[in-house]
This record gives structure tokens, sequence and C-alpha cells, in this order.
């Protein structure tokens, strides 16, 4: 404290061993010493038990050939491919359920939180139901649930149930027809671009024109309007069009079509079903953390429900919403890895569970499969970090 | 209780009238429950513009659930509350026609905490009357020099203080360019030494005509202010009178029971 050095009297320094800078050291020293000690005495160890099993170490391993199946792969897989390979459709299989998990949580979440605040007794009780029922039951019960007993119960390929729009659904999973766009689709694809190019526009030119003019523009339904029509011109105009495959029963299966698995199908259902009652929770509570009072004042300037959502009480409550949201994705994430349980391949399933037991490289295997789960898990909250510190309320 | 300085007190009065035959609120046999409980009984009112009313009674007799009926933050199911000649029903476009014209201040303020001030004081005329922005920031400007507190408009409200708040939100309604100010025990939830600043405002409201109607416990503000007290007790009007009378010769005997306990 050189602070105090310059004042008149000198604070007495304390004894050696009762200044708090001296056994700050001391303990931060102690503790280095202990980690050091215990990692070099683990690693010596671990050394010398493989050596003593005879088995080598080092990630060799991942370029050779793998020589197993994968039932499920976004990128092309044969039993040729090499260990690395199985590493990515690990991967790719994660994030893929985690994806579209997240999305379809988030979505019914939303919608199952909002409920249990209407003021409808059958919606609220229904949503209530349902968020006590899911949450409280282990989701590694019900993804058996999804799998066993609604999935597999399903009729034989032979017997399938038809659905509308030329799908199936059997013992393998659900079938349905294979969207071909031909060449000319491309340019659908730039009317879709130029279409929300279009939106944000808009968007800022109404913003503008509120602020200068004060005159409101109804941007919700004329976004709309271009996101439909745009694409649709486009579509007409430059003839494209798109071809459906439908899958088609043969003797032992169905050809042709898009496959999804039952594995993927009943991970996928789980896991937002199970995830959805946390989310759900936590929309009602930011909801409710928003004090009524916030509702009334914004009543009494005259603002109309939609603007007092939109205005004053949604931002609000995402303030309080947003964090335990994302524990919650990352929750979905890592728990996409009970789909080993059920047999969908995903990263676990793939690269701890199969390319483990064939090469014995254990200690690589999980470190690297950690690895990747800890580089979702820090990319997501370092996202989520960066949206909560832009939002957060300056209280000093 | 709070004196509020000589010199206000001597400009206070005579800038006051009050108008003969505009009506600015009628409330007229007004009955409202909550489920069993019968808290507002028979109300009949009836405020000119220009009036400057002050309501007090015990915690529990209904004074601040009248003046939200009167915004409608309150349901009546019974009787007629009239508002600027807008009669309140459940008719949403109605009541937002009236809640346009009639300012609100709340006992906790209310402001919103992810705007900045200058943004709550915007917020209603941009989206609600349709006022260009930078329009909206001169009025807002404005008003902000006239509770004292220009230069916190780019702040938080959190990083101020209760009466700089509560004055804020006087200003935020003011913005709107109200018709009638309701005031909610707006100096309640303040230290002793903030009530004079937001007293301040309030009497510098009512020298400009302003029709208000006050839920407080400022007796020396009604003392001043005021061109009629109202007692209420259990949901009734029971007493109403000019403040000197009020003050001097209650009638009720509830009234002076009241006034016993709290003018020491």
């Amino acid at each position: 404290m050189t602070t105090l050095d310059t004042g008149p009297t000198t604070a007495p320094r304390p004894s050696f061993f009762n200044d708090p800078v001296v056994r700050g050291i001391v303990y931060q020293v102690l503790v280095a010493v202990l980690l050091v000690a215990f990692i070099v005495w683990i690693v010596g160890n671990t050394a010398t038990n493989l050596a003593a099993q005879n088995k080598s170490t080092g990630f060799d391993f991942l370029w050779k050939t793998a020589g197993f199946d994968i039932s499920f792969s976004l990128i092309p897989w044969t039993r040729a491919s090499i260990y690395w390979e199985a590493f990515l459709v690990g991967i790719t299989n994660t994030l893929l359920v985690a994806f579209v998990g997240i999305i379809a949580a988030t979505i019914l979440g939303f919608t199952i939180g909002i409920a249990r605040l209407s003021s409808n007794f059958i919606v609220s009780s229904l949503a209530t139901i349902y968020v006590e029922t899911i949450r409280n039951i282990p989701l590694l019960l019900q993804l058996f649930f999804w799998y066993f007993a609604v999935l597999k119960a399903m009729p034989a390929v032979r017997d399938s149930i038809q659905l509308p729009l030329e799908s199936f659904i059997n013992q393998r999973g659900i079938f349905v027809p294979k969207p071909i766009p031909d060449p000319q689709f491309g340019f659908v694809w730039i009317g879709i671009a130029l279409a929300i190019i279009g939106v944000i526009v808009l968007r800022t030119w109404a913003k503008r024109r509120l602020e200068a003019t004060g005159k409101r523009f109804p941007v919700f339904l004329t976004s709309l309007a271009v996101l439909i029509a745009i694409p649709t011109i486009v579509w007409f105009a430059s003839g494209a069009s798109v071809e459906f495959e439908p899958p088609v029963l043969e003797r032992f299966n169905f050809k042709g079509g898009l496959q999804l698995p039952p594995e993927f199908v009943a991970l996928l259902f789980g896991l937002t079903i199970y995830t959805a009652s946390f989310i759900a929770e936590t929309v009602r509570g930011g909801i409710q953390a928003v004090s009524r009072g916030q509702t009334e004042a914004a009543m009494s300037l005259g603002l109309k429900e939609g603007d007092r959502l939109r205005l004053v009480i949604v931002p609000q409550a995402m303030r309080v919403i947003v964090p335990p949201l994302t524990s919650q994705y990352l929750n979905l994430t890592k728990n996409s890895s009970l789909g080993a349980a059920i047999g969908y391949p995903e990263l676990v399933n793939v690269f701890s569970g199969t390319a483990l037991n064939q090469t014995g490289r254990a200690i690589e295997c999980i470190a690297l499969t950690m690895l990747v789960y800890l580089t979702f898990s820090l990319l997501t909250s370092a996202i989520m970090n960066w949206y909560n510190a832009r939002v957060s309320l300056v209280e000093r | 209780m709070t004196e509020v300085s000589a010199t206000t007190q001597d400009r206070a009065a005579p800038h006051m009238t009050v108008s003969q035959t505009n009506v600015a609120i009628e409330v007229v046999g007004m009955h409202k429950w909550y489920a069993d409980f019968h808290v507002l009984r028979d109300i009949n009112l009836k405020v000119m513009e220009g009036e400057r009313i002050v309501i007090a009674g015990p915690s529990g007799s209904g004074k601040s659930t009248l003046i939200r009926c009167i915004n409608r933050l309150e349901e009546h199911q019974e009787g007629q509350i009239i508002v600027n000649g807008t009669e309140l029903t459940a008719d949403i476009k109605r009541i937002d026609e009236v809640r346009r014209e009639v300012g609100m201040v709340f006992q906790h303020f209310n402001l919103f905490p992810h705007l900045t001030i200058l943004q709550n004081l915007t917020l209603a005329p941009i989206w609600v009357r349709g006022i260009p922005k930078a329009e909206a920031e001169a009025t807002a400007m404005h008003y902000l020099e006239r509770v004292k507190i220009p230069e916190q408009a780019n702040k938080f409200p959190g990083q101020l203080s209760g009466g700089q708040q509560q004055r804020v939100a006087i200003a935020r309604s003011l913005c709107m360019q109200p018709k009638i100010m309701l005031f909610d025990e707006p100096t309640s939830a303040l230290d002793p030494e903030m009530v004079k600043e937001v007293l301040e405002v309030m009497i510098s409201l009512a020298e400009e005509g302003m029709t208000m109607i006050c839920v407080t416990h400022e007796m020396g503000f009604a003392r001043q202010v005021a061109n009629r007290v109202i007692f209420m007790d259990q949901g009734q009007i029971i007493e109403q009178n000019e403040p000197e009378a009020f003050f001097s010769n209650p009638q009720h005997e509830r009234t002076k029971l009241f006034l016993s306990q709290i003018l020491h």
C-alpha cells in the first residue's frame, strides 16, 4: 500500500506470517507444487501401466482403416474409411441432433412456457402437467420409451403405415420423399437471399421513417409478403422445379426417398421434449420476473398490448431467460451422448465406443471426445456471455 | 410531512383556477369487488378541470384502488366512470384513448430499467402519439429541465436516486401531455430528504392548472395545493371539504381520529 507510506504515520507492518501478501504467495506455491506432483505421478503411472500391458500410445491410429459400419452418416462413409473420418462422422451426427434439437426445443419450450401463464385454465393446466411430468422422468428412460416403446413397436417394413405426402413409418424409421431440385433452382436460392436482404433494408427504412416522421409502418406483414413473394416470382420466372423422389417399397426395404432412422428420431424427440420442459420453466420465470409495475407503467402511458410486450416486457424478460437458456442448450448437446444407449452413431458411440474398442487407445479416444464437447460448450457460452454483456442492465 | 419553502407557498394559490363548466372526471355509483371483498362502495365523485384533489385515508381504505380505476388499471363492476367524456367500459379502444390523456405516477416509480432516461421519456410519444424522434427528444429535454435533471438524460434509471427517479417518472407522464395526472403515493417510497424535490415539481404542475388527483399522506402538500381533500375509509368516501375546513373542523369521527393520529 504505497498510499499509506506517504502519510505522516506509517501503520506497523504485520509480522511475517500474518502478512496477507506473504500468506497468499505461500498458499499459491503450495497448490502449484501439489498439482505438478499429481500430474507427474498420474502420467508416470499411466505410462508404466500401458507399458506393462504392452500397449502403445499415440495418435497414429487416426490414419488407419476403421473397417466397421456406421448406420447413419452425413458424410460419405465406407468400411474402408479411416479413424479420423469416423471421428468426423461422430461430430457431425452429434451436431446434427444438437442443432435440430436446440431449435425444436426452443420453439416448443417458449410455447409451453407462455402457455403456463395463459389465463385459460385448460391451456395452463396442460402446460403444467407437461412440465411436471417430463422434467421428473429420467432422460434415458424417455429415450428408451421413444425408441423401444414407440418407434420399434411400429410394424415391419412390409406393413408400413402410410402417412400423408407419400411418407411411411415402420420399424426402420420414417421414410419421406426426397427433394431433388433441378439446376434452375439455384435462382430461387438467390431470390430467397434477395428477399432476406430486402427485409433487412425494409426494417431499417421503417425504423428511420418512424424516427423522422413518427409514422408507423406494418413491418411484420410487409416482411412476410416480401419473403413469400420474391422467391415465388423467381420460381415461376426461372421455370425452376423440384422433383420429389418418393420412397418405394421393394421386396425387403424401401428404395429411394429420405430415411430418418428410428435412432435419430427417438433421440431428437427425447432431447427436444425433455429440454423443452426446462426451457418452459425458464421462460415462465423470466416473464414473471418482470414486475407487474412495468406492465402498469406501460399501460398508463397508453402503449398497446403488442407494444408493451415488444418494447417493455420481452427485452427485460430476455435478460433473465438467456443465461439459464444457455445451460439448457449445453445440456442438450451433452445429453445427446445418451444416443449411444439406443444406437445412434453420435460422437461417444462412434469414437469412444466402437473406435476405442477396436484400437484400445482409451486415453486418446476419450481425450479427443472430451475436447470436442469442451469446445462446443465453451463456444456456446462465449457467444451467450457476449450477448448477456450486451444487454445487461446498467445499475450504477 | 414536509414543509415546502415559503416562496413557493406564496405564489401557489392565486394562479390555480377551477373550471366551472368542464368536467374532467365523473364517477357515478361505482362499486368494485375483489372476489367477495367489497373494496369500493358507491363512489360518487365529480372532478372539474383544474381541480387539485388529495385523497387521504388509512391504508386499505381503497384510495389507490379508486385512482387506479380511473385509468382502468383496475376494473370496476358497477356504476360509471367517465373521463374526458369517454366512459370506461371493457372496450380496449376506449381504454387506450383514456390512458393517452391520463398520466399516472406510481409509488415505486416503475421506470423502464433497460432504457435510458431519455428513452423512457420518448417511448410513449414515439409509439403512441407517432411523434418524430427528434421532436419527442426535444420535448423530453424540456420536461427534464422542468424537473431539474437534464444532465441525467443518458443515464439509466438504476443510476439515479429515488427522488430523481420519481421526477423522471413525472416527466415521463408529462411528455404525453396529459389532461389529467394521477399520483399514487408518489413520495411514500422516498427517503425523507428527497420528498421535497418531488413535491416541488407537483406544486409547480398544480400552478399551471393541471387537473390532479393525489393519493398522499403529505398533509402539508394537501393544505397548500389542494382545493379539495377527500377522506376515505373502508371503501367509501366519508367526507370531503376544502383543505382549511377539512383540517380545522373535521365532521366525521373517523376523520377526527385519523387526523389526530397523523398530525402531531
